[in-house]
């Protein structure tokens, strides 16, 4: 049995320890918004924040979790920080297929939760482990450095 | 910009942030049966036999003996089955599928299905392939004529290789049945390609049928013509196991299995009189892999294409594409347009090095402009602006100042610059449209005045939705609120045609602005009324002839200008993209930032294609099956792209639109290797170019 936070509630996991987080949430608790795009650590679609740093969950033994505060974009979507972000990814319309999207978030709010203030370089460096395979990255880095300037303050 | 280009927020955006999209993969899995493929393992045998493990109670196995009605794939020919037959054709040909309740049971069984095969002798070389699937020639003036009148004849071999469109959701589908019908859904581009595959595999009628496009994690080609084989997998196994069936592939089945970009190997011929092109002799060989499957339009759009954007009077163009015993390679952004563009570009850039010339001024020289006949004696009906998106991208890039700095480098860091431009046809080639797609659109007006949009088109995150809401809207004076449309279902949409071809706003975008025209001649308040549009061929188009390859090919053209610039370090051999600038001319963007993300997105895949993105396999088995070593861009390997609209509007498109879709993944790669060969001082033919690449070229010209 392992304890842990996901999303500001406690949850018990009685499951198998060697289970990997990204088949736990998307299977056993169908929280299918963080997604999985090739179960290798390559890819950061199933990107979650464990205790403040981006992790790719499909890397992730539920047994390495306890006590440890897990968000996924499920909780994430709650915050004043995502009502930012998701201002001025619409405001570019950086979403295109939307599959690296959860995960490009929890990279945007790491890095700027780290950085409140990056240059473009530090943006591109912040969502290196996020693959897209869509936008080419311009809109994405333009909605986060749109986010920075405008949500100043939250971060 | 017109008004219409304002953008707006797109129809999908919130959900998609916040993670509620439903993709495929996401929909619940309660009382479904996971199926996992069985596949060969070799790349050409006779099925001698196939051994089952003992199959627990709920577990079904399913092959070709279980296709009720055709063991074929609807497709342009029907030569891929649904499961092998008697023999497999190549590594990863789907023999059979095993499903069950438990997904790791499933994958287990599938493991233990021992097959017995008899060799065969395989080819994976399509020039050493002795199979000709296609074979296509066309001829223009008088070639001979100019070859002997010649000041110069210059000649040179051309490749490009495969290349994965890695979308980051995989393929994936589900088939269940109901109310005595089999329902397919999940990430597919094309759901009546889907539709006609599944009825002439099970046999059934069009009614017993129905098909429902998922939220699509991208697609770029890769769900045109892959989703009508797994269809008719799973639609056989729901159907024996009578019970829902989902495939879904993991990454590396996905990359090893599903169709890629045709690899190409090309040979130009040019001959030169008072300094200018006066003739062409190509010939163009691309390897289709096992099946057809979209090779013979890939092919005519390939040579089509094969002069480029130049006037070229005399002209002789054959192009074949041939069986080997890889993967079925099929339908891939850019559609066979790519490769040869790429062997043109850098042909006329090395024709013009070898008379002494700058590239930029070489190929100006030679544009085809508005009047003149295309390859296949059709005619540029509309302006042809490469000269003022040349000057753009020359000014944006420093072109001129950067290719007289970068003369003989000798140190390790070199830079390079290039440029390239090029033209995409938008819709069916020739006269498809009209003879074989015969697309209906539909509008429906309610009671309260919201008016649904009924087309089979997808959105896959191109903005499809947001294009034809504001045709719509903007048509019929209506805020975008009033205008419905969800992702198509065949039970409720006509057949507007797939979505590819950059055919969707410019065709089908064009459909439903007519239909909103009537309608609002028509408009009762209070009333429901529906509008129907059928396709109208433009009147304007020269008569297209597939046998002998005459006439308007495309009614319009969508135009772009790359410049790519490089550095090298000739230590390592590492190539790193410096800058990179486009200028692309789709017509009126109906969405800007839609556009522009259209061609952003693109532009880089091109950018990859040149300088990274490779695909080893040995004896048909393909290497590279990861993320790992299959790279393509993160945000840390591109620099800040400069993305330049030029607008010409086409009269046929609505708001003037052409297409957009395919355009940008048509010049990067040419712009790429020239860049790199800028900066290495020499001469290149092949794309991708990599660090390795670079390390044997430097050792072979010994700096
Ligand atoms: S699914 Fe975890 S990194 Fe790709
Ligand atoms: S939007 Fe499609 S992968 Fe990023």
């Amino acid at each position: 049995m392992s304890v842990f936070n996901l999303n500001g509630k406690e949850v018990n996991y009685a499951g198998s320890p060697a289970g990997r987080l990204l088949d736990v949430l998307r299977g056993e608790w169908q929280m299918t918004g963080t997604k999985c795009g090739c179960k290798e650590g390559e890819c950061g679609a199933c990107a979650v924040i464990i205790d403040g740093k981006l992790t790719n969950s499909c890397l992730v033994a539920m047994g390495s979790l306890e006590g440890a505060n897990v968000t996924t974009i499920e909780g994430y979507r709650e915050t004043q920080r995502f009502a930012a972000l998701d201002k001025a990814f619409e405001a570019v319309s950086a979403v295109q297929c939307g599959f690296c999207i959860p995960g490009m978030v929890l990279a945007a709010e790491c890095l700027l939760s780290a950085n409140p203030h990056p240059t473009e370089d530090e943006i591109r460096e912040g969502i290196s482990g996020n693959i897209c395979r869509c936008t080419g990255y311009g809109p994405i880095i333009k909605a986060i450095d749109m986010a920075a300037k405008e949500g100043d303050g939250l971060w | 910009m017109k008004s219409i280009s304002r953008s707006i927020p797109k129809k999908d955006h919130g959900e998609k942030m916040r993670g509620q999209a439903m993709y495929v993969c996401d929909c619940p899995t309660e009382g479904i049966l996971f199926g996992r493929m069985v596949r060969s393992s070799v790349p050409r045998a006779k099925v001698a036999n196939v051994k089952l493990p003992t199959l627990p109670d709920g577990y079904c196995y399913v092959d070709k003996n279980d296709v009720p009605g055709t063991n074929e794939v609807l497709m342009i020919v029907q030569d891929t089955p649904v499961f092998a037959g008697e023999t497999v054709e190549h590594i990863g040909d789907p023999i059979g599928l095993l499903c069950g309740p438990d997904e790791r049971e499933v994958l287990r069984l599938a493991g233990e299905v021992e097959i017995e095969y008899e060799m065969l002798e395989p080819t994976f070389d399509a020039r050493e392939s002795d199979v000709v699937f296609f074979d296509y020639a066309y001829e223009k003036g008088n070639t001979a004529a100019a070859f002997a009148q010649a000041d110069h004849i210059f000649e040179e071999d051309f490749e490009t290789g495969l290349q994965e469109h890695m979308c980051m959701e995989t393929n994936g589908l589900i088939a269940g049945s109901s109310d005595g019908k089999i329902h397919v859904h999940g990430s597919l581009q094309c759901p009546y390609y889907v539709h006609k595959a599944l009825v002439h595999a099970l046999g059934c009628r069009p009614e017993d049928v129905s098909v429902a496009q998922d939220v699509i994690g991208g697609a770029f080609g890769a769900k045109e013509d892959y989703p009508s084989i797994l269809a008719c997998q799973v639609a056989v196994a729901a159907h024996k196991a009578g019970k829902p069936v989902r495939v879904i592939f993991d990454r590396k089945e996905d990359i090893e299995c599903t169709s890629k970009r045709h690899p190409s190997f090309c040979n130009y011929k040019v001959a030169v009189k008072d300094g200018k092109v006066t003739a062409m002799e190509i010939e163009v060989l691309y390897d289709a892999g096992a099946y057809t499957t979209m090779s013979p339009v890939v092919l005519q759009r390939g040579i089509i294409g094969a002069p480029g954007i130049y006037n070229v009077p005399n002209l002789k163009v054959h192009g074949q594409s041939r069986k080997t015993n890889n993967v079925p390679n099929g339908a891939f952004r850019g559609f066979g347009g790519p490769q040869t563009f790429f062997a043109v570009e850098m042909m006329m850039e090395h024709v013009a090095k070898n008379l002494g010339l700058e590239p930029v001024d070489f190929k100006l020289a030679h544009l085809a402009k508005q009047g003149d006949s295309t390859s296949t004696g059709g005619k540029y009906h509309f302006p042809v602006p490469i000269a003022p998106m040349v000057d753009a991208v020359l000014k944006a890039s420093d072109y001129r100042a950067k290719r007289a700095a970068y003369q003989n480098q000798t140190g390790r860091y070199r830079k390079g610059i290039g440029l390239s431009a090029v033209f995409h046809g938008g819709g069916f080639t020739g006269s498809a449209e009209r003879d074989l797609l015969k697309s209906v659109a539909r509008l429906h007006k309610d009671k309260d005045g919201n008016v649904e949009i009924l087309t089979a088109n997808t959105d896959m995150g191109q903005g499809l939705f947001v294009a034809f809401t504001k045709i719509v809207a903007e048509t019929l004076d209506l805020p975008h609120d009033k205008i419905i449309l969800t992702m198509p279902n065949t039970d409720r949409v006509p057949n507007s045609g797939p979505t590819v071809a950059s055919r969707s706003v410019m065709v089908v975008g064009e459909l439903i602005r007519r239909a909103a025209v009537r309608l609002k001649d028509e408009w009762k308040d209070g009333e429901e009324q529906t509008v129907t549009e059928h396709y109208k061929h433009p009147e304007f188009m020269i008569p297209f002839d597939i046998k002998t390859f005459s006439g308007d090919a495309y009614p319009t053209y969508s135009w772009a200008v790359n410049a790519v610039e490089v550095e090298i370090d000739t230590y390592t051999g590492a190539i790193k993209l410096v800058g990179g600038w486009g200028s692309f001319d789709a017509g009126t963007p109906i969405d800007e930032n839609i556009l522009r993300g259209q061609m952003e997105g693109g532009f880089v895949q091109s950018l990859s294609y040149g300088m990274m993105e490779k695909i080893t396999a040995e004896k048909g088995k393909i290497r590279n099956n990861t993320f790992s070593d299959y790279m393509i861009p993160t945000a840390m390997d591109l620099p800040k792209l400069e993305i330049l609209l030029h607008v010409e509007d086409y009269p046929g498109g609505p708001f003037g639109a052409k297409g957009g879709g395919e355009l940008p993944h048509v010049g990067g790669a040419p712009a790429t290797i020239a860049a790199i060969e800028n900066a290495l001082d020499t001469k290149l033919g092949k794309a991708p170019f990599l660090p390795e690449d670079v390390m044997n070229h430097l050792r072979e010209v010994n700096r």
